[in-house]
């Protein structure tokens, strides 16, 4: 499947290698036998590894076979819970033919990994994986080969089981690869695509395989970057505004005297407080008094949707056909629809955190952020200094979810400990989090759909504000359609990024999240879509497949309605729902069961299934996990999660004003996938999320006849719906 | 003034010098390096911090250190003997009960106290004792099955 426009201008610009000399990379590491890959673009293109000759130096991981038969595979994807520090093991291990357990993931390094954009965009799996087996399908024949002349045996008459090569006629003939490595480098590029295993002589692919950080995790043992400390270490707390972007005018510290040892940071608009003990730092920058100019609000939670088609008039067509008035003149009911999204939060668990010192000039920083990289080069910027000063080590991230690739907490650290010269541990408070957060933006999507006496879509007019148009070409046949996009001004492709130089329309930061932009239009296209067939009076499961044009959707969809029991009888009180969505390359369909309590519109989610076309599962219990994870997460903003403001000031601070999804809300999950291990692998941290939205939102109406296209679908906006009818 | 606040840790005796209002949260992981334990809000929100204070289960960041005194604390790192991990341990690793693992140790050190105080819970016990812990990737149905799987087996356990 080609990756369409908008992916391929999304993904290329940022998950090109950038061209450093990565040869010193390469005399810095030990013996072994080392092979060289690009993780990249071309991967990208062609789904499976293969770079040209040129990109030699032009790498973005490795991995090595060590001469004590250990292997390493070094990549600056990070670990925040999508388990790929699992799932890329397993496909190395699989190609190397050793067992898992042997395999060291060296993640994040900046000094020990050649350069990463960033985890985001469910990448890792569908461009990492190829490639990383391609590699270990390279180092495989080269051990191989070097079997072969040791052991004076033909290398077809060898076979390998668990890092051991031996004589398929003579078993005792064998010799194990820390044999075969011993004394050597011999460094590889993969430039063609070698032989890589077909999924019916898979052992490790494809088999459910227990998170290899799980024991660090239950006993505590696992590291995030607030659990560092270092000798002579200071916390530092942050004075904040209390309203986003407020500039500093005037510090009066003069209550500091009354804190031993207390001292204050002061670098631009940043003040800070650092002291030994991290109590003592919190009370102490409470005292201090920073006088704020702070912007004037311009919109609140409410009057944001109105705000933003107001303020942005300018618009781009993503995809047309056809012709929009013959559209309108050949349907015989016309539906217009407005759907909106607040803004929503990634609250992770950890709130940004991040631990440093300096080894003389240089910058040692641990940080929990999903752009190791990034990162990087921001310090090098925010200290002006150079690659070599800084150094990002590998940890545990506390859940990302796009939330962390933006690394503000981390260049604060940085410059305070700069500032006092002292190592610095910086970790934000819940409510920091809650400002400064990059949130998933407020979204308006405006929907003419048009059908003829068949049941037909014959008409489809989208207008995304806010929103962008990740996942919106339509897998629904619609001869006469059009999908454009209302942005903030000179912001291209996807609208979850900040206005570059202009000021934002967003009262605050705005940024990836999870899917971005996918969750707020599939929740309007899915809820439309439904509209539409109630509005002609077909099944909305009937409507979907005599429309859908898309042969892997239509597979997806009826999985999922199989195994569902879409025609099984409901209980009173009960609904069903269905949406669809498409996202990194992977096809969802989620039915969802819910009960709403006409009295209080309060819902609880039933049951949910979910049907996915992913390709290639590699490890089918983490894509469970990750898919169970994404549904849940995802009832949180189609049901509770809103971010209350007032301009700047937010007035969601904690969770007890931000609700997420908890245990009682939590349904009967089920994850189906469509049987394809020949196939290439697609994304699966984001996808199955997408589909909530909608799919709740359909429920909801077929339960009660509310029809609440505003999320969160709370319990007032479903009483407000009632009331009306 | 600085106060002397003796209790016991992972069946460690300890004394720290304190203020006395700092949390236990700030106490164990700061002053005693015992990391496990983590901060994901300090406002009695979200169970990240939770510990077993006499047995029973306490979100530390609510807690105050000169309140714990002589006191026994158990944190995460107190739950395995040597390398044998406790069944609650166990049942998140065989289930696959975490993501990012940030709630890991609280979900299972208030587990812990559920189940010492309700060894044979049903689902909806489980639920409603474990329903203010927050898990943001959405390991929660999991954590639910390895609950019912660890308090099978150390039901096991106390028959023998
Ligand atoms: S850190 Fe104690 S409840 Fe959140
Ligand atoms: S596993 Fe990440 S918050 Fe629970």
């Amino acid at each position: 499947m080609k990756p369409d426009k908008i992916d391929q201008l999304y993904f290329s610009d940022v998950n090109e290698p950038i061209k450093f000399d990565r040869r010193e990379f390469l005399k810095k590491l030990g013996g072994g036998i080392i092979v060289v890959f690009c993780i990249g673009k071309l991967s990208l293109l062609d789904g499976w590894g293969k770079n040209e000759a040129v990109d030699e130096l032009n790498f973005n991981a490795y991995l090595r076979v060590k001469e004590n038969g250990r292997v390493n595979c070094y990549t600056g994807k990070i670990e925040m819970g999508q388990g790929i520090i699992t799932s890329l093991a397993q496909v190395l291990a699989e190609e190397l033919e050793v067992p898992i357990s042997s395999v060291d993931m060296i993640m994040g390094d900046t000094d020990l990994c050649p350069y990463d954009a960033g985890t985001w965009g469910s990448l890792t799996t569908r461009f990492a994986d190829p490639v990383i087996r391609a590699a270990a399908a390279e180092a495989r024949e080269t051990l191989l080969n070097l079997a072969a002349e040791k052991l004076h045996i033909n290398e077809d008459q060898l076979t390998i089981k668990e890092g051991v090569i031996f004589d398929i006629n003579n078993p005792s003939k064998k010799i194990t690869y820390a044999e075969i490595t011993k004394g050597k480098k011999i460094v590889k590029t993969l430039t063609k695509k070698p032989e890589i295993k077909k999924a019916k002589d898979f052992k490790i692919i494809g088999t459910p395989i227990i998170s290899t950080d799980a024991l660090a995790k239950v006993t505590g043992k696992a590291q995030y970057s607030g659990d560092i400390k270092l000798p002579g270490m200071v916390y530092a707390t942050v004075v904040r505004p209390t309203v986003y972007g407020a500039k500093k005018l005037k510090v009066d510290a003069s209550a500091l005297s009354d804190f031993e040892g207390v001292a204050l940071i002061e670098d631009g608009d940043l003040v800070a407080v650092v002291h030994t003990s991290l109590e003592t730092a919190n009370k102490a920058a409470k005292k201090v008094k920073v006088i704020w100019d702070a912007p004037k609000a311009t919109s609140n939670t409410d009057s944001i949707f109105q705000y933003l088609e107001d303020q942005i008039t300018e618009s781009s067509v993503f995809k047309e056909a056809g012709d929009l008035l013959i559209g309108k003149q050949i349907s015989i009911r016309i539906i217009d629809g407005k759907y909106y999204d607040g803004y929503k939060a990634h609250a992770p668990m950890e709130t940004h955190s991040a631990t440093c010192y300096f080894e003389g000039d240089k910058l040692i920083i641990w940080a929990s952020t999903q752009t190791p990289f990034g990162l990087r080069d921001q310090l090098v910027n925010a200290l002006h200094t150079s690659t070599e000063k800084v150094q990002v080590k590998q940890i545990f991230t506390g859940g990302g979810f796009g939330g962390k690739i933006y690394n503000k907490q981390a260049i604060e650290a940085a410059l305070i400990s700069k500032s006092c010269g002292k190592p610095v541990q910086l970790v934000w408070s819940r409510k920091e989090e809650f400002m400064y957060d990059r949130f998933r933006p407020a979204a308006v999507m405006n929907v003419t759909s048009g059908v003829d006496n068949k049941g037909k879509l014959t008409l489809w007019d989208f207008d995304i504000y806010c929103a962008g148009t990740r996942g919106t070409s339509l897998f629904y046949g619609i001869e006469n359609n059009r999908t454009r996009m209302f942005n903030e001004k000179n912001v291209r492709g996807d609208s979850h990024t900040n206005s570059l130089n202009n000021v934002s329309v967003h009262p605050f930061g705005t940024g990836a999240w999870r899917a971005p932009g996918n969750n707020s239009t599939t929740f309007a296209r899915e809820s439309h879509i439904d509209v539409t067939a109630h509005k002609i009076g077909i099944d909305p499961l009937e409507f979907r497949l005599n429309n859908l044009n898309h042969k892997n959707m239509t597979a997806t969809l009826k999985l999922a309605a199989e195994n569902f029991g879409w025609k099984k009888p409901k209980k009173e009180g009960h609904g069903y729902g269905i949406a669809l969505g498409e996202d990194a390359g992977t096809c969802v369909a989620i039915i969802a069961e819910v009960f709403v309590n006409k009295n209080t519109g309060e819902v609880q989610p039933i049951r949910v299934v979910c049907a996915q076309d992913m390709g290639q599962v590699v490890n089918p219990l983490g894509a469970t996990v990750q898919t169970e994870g994404g549904i849940t997460m995802g009832l949180g903003y189609a049901l509770f999660e809103e971010v209350e403001f007032n301009g700047g000031n937010l007035k969601t601070r904690n969770f007890k004003n931000y609700e997420i999804t908890k245990f009682s809300k939590t349904p009967e999950i089920t994850c189906i996938f469509r049987d394809k291990m020949d196939s290439k692998p697609e994304g699966g941290g984001e996808p199955a999320i997408i589909c909530v939205g909608g799919a709740i939102a359909n429920a909801v109406f077929d339960a009660c006849g509310a029809r609440v296209n505003r999320m969160p679908i709370t319990p007032e906006r479903i009483l407000n719906e009632l009331n009306k009818t | 003034m600085k106060q002397s606040v003796s209790f016991k840790l992972n069946n460690q005796n300890v004394s720290v010098e304190v203020n006395g209002d700092e949390s236990l949260l700030t106490i164990i992981r700061t002053y005693l390096d015992k990391t496990g334990t983590k901060f994901g809000c300090g406002l009695g929100d979200c169970g990240a911090c939770t510990v077993l204070i006499d047995n029973e289960a306490a979100r530390s960041c609510m807690i105050l250190i000169e309140d714990v005194a002589n006191k026994e604390i158990i944190t995460i790192e107190g739950l395995a003997t040597g390398e044998i991990l406790h069944p609650i341990q166990k049942a998140f690793i065989t289930l696959d009960a975490l993501q990012c693992g940030f709630c890991t140790p609280g979900m299972i050190m208030n587990a812990l106290g559920l189940l010492i105080k309700n060894p044979t819970p049903t689902r909806n016990e489980i639920i409603n004792g474990m329903e203010d812990n927050l898990c943001r990737c959405g390991s929660y149905n999991r954590i639910v099955e390895a609950i019912e799987m660890a308090a099978k087996e150390m039901n096991k356990k106390v028959k023998i």
